[in-house]
């Protein structure tokens, strides 16, 4: 059986997720329409597979971020295989491409074993530290997911850790107010660690299930900004053992090749254990992801599609590769 | 800092052009190769990667290198021009209405920095233009955006304009405009809210704005770290407003900066802003060509006489020049060097200006720590008055009490005034040959704190 069809068969078996897949879809909508139409229209310009088809597909792929190194590698191994299996056809190739590129993010395994879902703690506090460079939606990102928790019956905690930025604690209380949870909060310039310190304590004597830390947006480069960053962590290790139970990393999608040294140095810092990419409702592809799943190993385990609140979904690997393709399943054979 | 890691490739790339007295096609193809690559690592958009060394190879390969008497450098020279006209050519100016006030418009996505460079922008016409500007919160959707904007505005001293989340923006935008003429403000910047460019509804709402104030500017604001989506953003955003401008943010992170490159050359919209910094006072005017020397190595010299200008104290500078010359530079002036440097910005960010800085022996991956010019000031500080006019007063029991004072080991005490020494031995020297004929200026000065 094509991997294609697998994948859609595997995907309609289970209906629950149905709905899901549809959010996916119609968020990805952008992004499917150009990366696949692009490839789509690749295939049907070129009947043969040759050098020059190779160098349209390296285009396409860099253009939806997933960045040179990773995409060379890719080509030279897709060269290979269709040498290897004496393809000629480009729409043979097709069925490959596709099939190589989930492989980058799922390292070969079952995609369907490979969703991360969040690290809670059925009886305990559960810790998340979410951080990030500025701007990528660290606070909006913690608005959606308290309302999605919250919903799941949790008592959820937010602390202000943004003492930096003008308005961010006033930002992170309107989203408090709007979900309806508590925000434990300090003024504007005071010692991050120390909000996050309260935070803890708050949420420990409140009997909260889960706590989410906001922390103000930094870039990579800066040295001191990335400490201060540790010592937050630091000071949430020392008063609950095993947490913070996930570091979240909040990407932009929009985010370039910048963003591979975003993760690296956030990990260095905070140990990041799941990415959150944002803004995945726009014509921006994201596929950076690929190539941080496959250098540093970070699994992507919440997408933003959307400005709503309900708008923030578990990431699902396959119903991202099935948004990607969805054209091409409909159009062809199936 | 940003274009760091394209501008050592493409140095590398380049040097190896550099002492070539013949330039075989062959060389002209593994450069542009790895030019190539070089842009797409940065994230320069594909399109226009392709384009710019489309151009390289024609004009490489052309009579203006074939004849030249030193092909290698004329590559080089290729490369600059076409990286500059890339950014965008010469600098271009903000725009001044003749009846004010002039109406400034802030667009982009979420996270862009819009309320943040609205603020710098307002400090930046303020400081340098001698202007008064009015902040408009215009940004009624994102929560607590207003409050942002009002924080800023509180920080700075500048008004801020707003009338809630309730009102229209367009309203808001109206009225605004009617208080900016009561109060005689000449400069009114808009604030609106970060939007997907596809969000067919909000970016309505923008061309009712553009369409109610004719705005005598509007500026996209643009991350700088956004990858291949930032020319379709750019794109959008320029069909739907018609753009006079483009602001880049986050400049100051290491991003290779390829948005910057792809804007100018799909838009034709000139860069006119780049944000450098958390504080609100780190805007500059954008120059392409110093940004393209920067990034081929070349430094930006200009750049730094100006923020000199704008930093040093000319008298106190020439004291401070005497005194070098007759070596009688004592602690306190150092100090009073050190403040100067200081204000000039964060080292790292002046060494990338000098040309070659980032070539030089010891200085490359060297992490700049500001801390250690504290460290410094902080052992001077500790001195006596008599010991910082007179050195050779120190003794083991002095150092001790310095060391304690300023909180750092006996160690560092010794290797400051150690460097001290030095200084002073080479400004003696440098005064000494200055004078005569053959007398060079000794290159590079050994400060303690670099």
């Amino acid at each position: 059986m094509s991997f294609l069809k697998k994948l859609k068969e595997k995907f309609s078996a289970s209906a629950e997720t149905e709905e899901v897949s549809d959010k996916y879809k119609s968020g990805l909508e952008k992004t499917r329409e150009s990366f696949s139409t692009k490839l789509n229209d690749l295939v049907a310009r070129y009947r043969k597979v040759d050098e020059e088809f190779f160098e349209d597909l390296e285009e396409i792929l860099i253009s939806a971020d997933v960045g040179v190194n990773t995409v060379m590698d890719l080509v030279e191994e897709l060269e290979m295989e269709a040498k290897r299996q004496n393809i000629k056809d480009a729409r043979d190739l097709k069925e490959v491409i596709s099939e190589k590129l989930v492989e980058i993010y799922t390292g070969g395994e079952d995609t369907f074993k490979t969703q991360a879902p969040l690290n809670i703690q059925p009886d305990d506090l559960s810790v998340f530290l979410f951080v990030g460079v500025n701007g990528v939606g660290k606070t909006t990102s913690i608005g959606k997911l308290a309302y999605q928790l919250k919903q799941e019956g949790k008592k959820v905690v937010l602390v202000a850790g943004d003492t930096f930025r003008a308005g961010a604690i006033e930002q992170l209380s309107a989203w408090g107010e709007r979900v309806g949870v508590d925000v434990i909060k300090h003024g504007e310039g005071s010692d991050p660690a120390a909000v996050i310190y309260d935070g803890i304590q708050a949420a420990k004597s409140r009997k909260a299930d889960v706590l989410l830390c906001d922390t103000a947006g930094r870039l990579q480069n800066k040295v001191n900004l990335m400490n201060e960053l540790s010592k937050v962590k630091r000071v949430i290790e020392r008063e609950i053992p095993n947490a913070p139970h996930d570091v979240l990393l909040v990407l932009d999608a929009t985010t370039g090749q910048n963003a591979l040294s975003q993760a690296k140095t956030f990990s260095e810092a905070t140990d990041v254990s799941g990415i959150v990419l944002t803004k995945l409702d726009g014509t921006a592809k994201g596929g950076i992801v690929l190539a941080i799943r496959k250098q540093l190993d970070i699994p992507v385990k919440f997408v933003g599609l959307g400005e709503k609140m309900t708008d923030l979904e578990a990431f699902d690997p396959n119903a991202f590769v099935y948004g990607l393709f969805a054209d091409m399943l409909t159009d062809d054979e199936m | 800092m940003a274009f760091e890691g394209l501008a050592d490739r493409l140095q590398s790339t380049v040097k190896k052009m550099t002492g070539k007295g013949k330039v075989s096609e062959q060389d002209v193809k593994e450069m542009t190769r790895e030019v190539r690559l070089a842009l797409l690592e940065a994230d320069v958009n594909f399109k226009v990667v392709k384009d710019f060394v489309k151009r390289i190879k024609e004009r490489a390969v052309g009579a203006e290198v074939m004849d030249s008497l030193t092909p290698g450098q004329q590559v080089i020279k290729i490369v600059k021009e076409e990286l500059t006209d890339l950014m965008g050519g010469e600098q271009s100016k903000i725009a001044v209405s003749e009846r004010p006030p002039t109406v400034i418009m802030m667009v982009g996505l979420q996270g862009a920095g819009k309320t943040t460079t609205s603020g710098k922008l307002a400090n930046h016409l303020r400081k340098k233009h001698n202007r008064k500007p009015l902040l408009v919160a215009a940004d009624v959707y994102r929560p607590a955006a207003i409050d942002q904007l009002q924080t800023v505005g509180k920080q700075l001293d500048i008004p801020v304009f707003s009338k809630g989340t309730e009102a229209n923006p367009v309203d808001i935008a109206n009225e605004a405009i009617l208080h900016a003429k009561e109060e005689h403000l000449d400069y009114v910047i808009i604030d609106t809210a970060g939007r997907l460019h596809v969000d067919e509804h909000l970016m309505d709402e923008l061309g009712q704005i553009k369409n109610n104030l004719t705005p005598d500017e509007i500026f996209l604001v643009v991350d700088a770290m956004t990858g291949q989506d930032a020319v379709n953003v750019a794109e959008s955003f320029d069909d739907q407003l018609d753009l006079s401008g483009v602001v880049l943010t986050k400049l100051d992170g290491d991003t290779r900066g390829g948005a910057a490159l792809s804007i100018k050359a799909v838009t034709q919209k000139p860069i006119k802003f780049a944000g450098m910094g958390e504080k609100l006072d780190e805007l500059e005017a954008f120059h392409p060509e110093r940004m393209a020397s920067r990034i081929l190595g070349m430094g930006d010299v200009l750049s730094l006489i100006e923020k000199a200008q704008d930093n040093v104290d000319e008298t106190k500078a020439k004291e401070l020049e005497q005194k070098m010359r007759s070596a009688t530079f004592t602690f306190d002036d150092f100090l009073e060097q050190m403040e100067q440097v200081k204000s000039m910005g964060p080292m790292e960010d002046l060494l990338g200006m000098i040309p070659g800085a980032n070539k030089m022996k010891g200085l490359k991956n060297v992490q700049f720590d500001d801390k250690q010019i504290v460290h410094v000031e902080a052992i001077v500080k500790s001195m006596t008055k008599a010991e910082r006019q007179d050195p050779s007063l120190m003794n083991a029991s002095r150092k001790k009490r310095i060391a304690k004072g300023s909180g750092r080991p006996v160690s560092e005490v010794n290797r400051l005034l150690k460097q001290f020494e030095e200084m002073k031995k080479m400004m003696k020297q440098m005064s000494g040959t200055q004078g005569g004929k053959k007398g060079k200026r000794k290159k590079g000065m050994n400060l303690p704190f670099m």
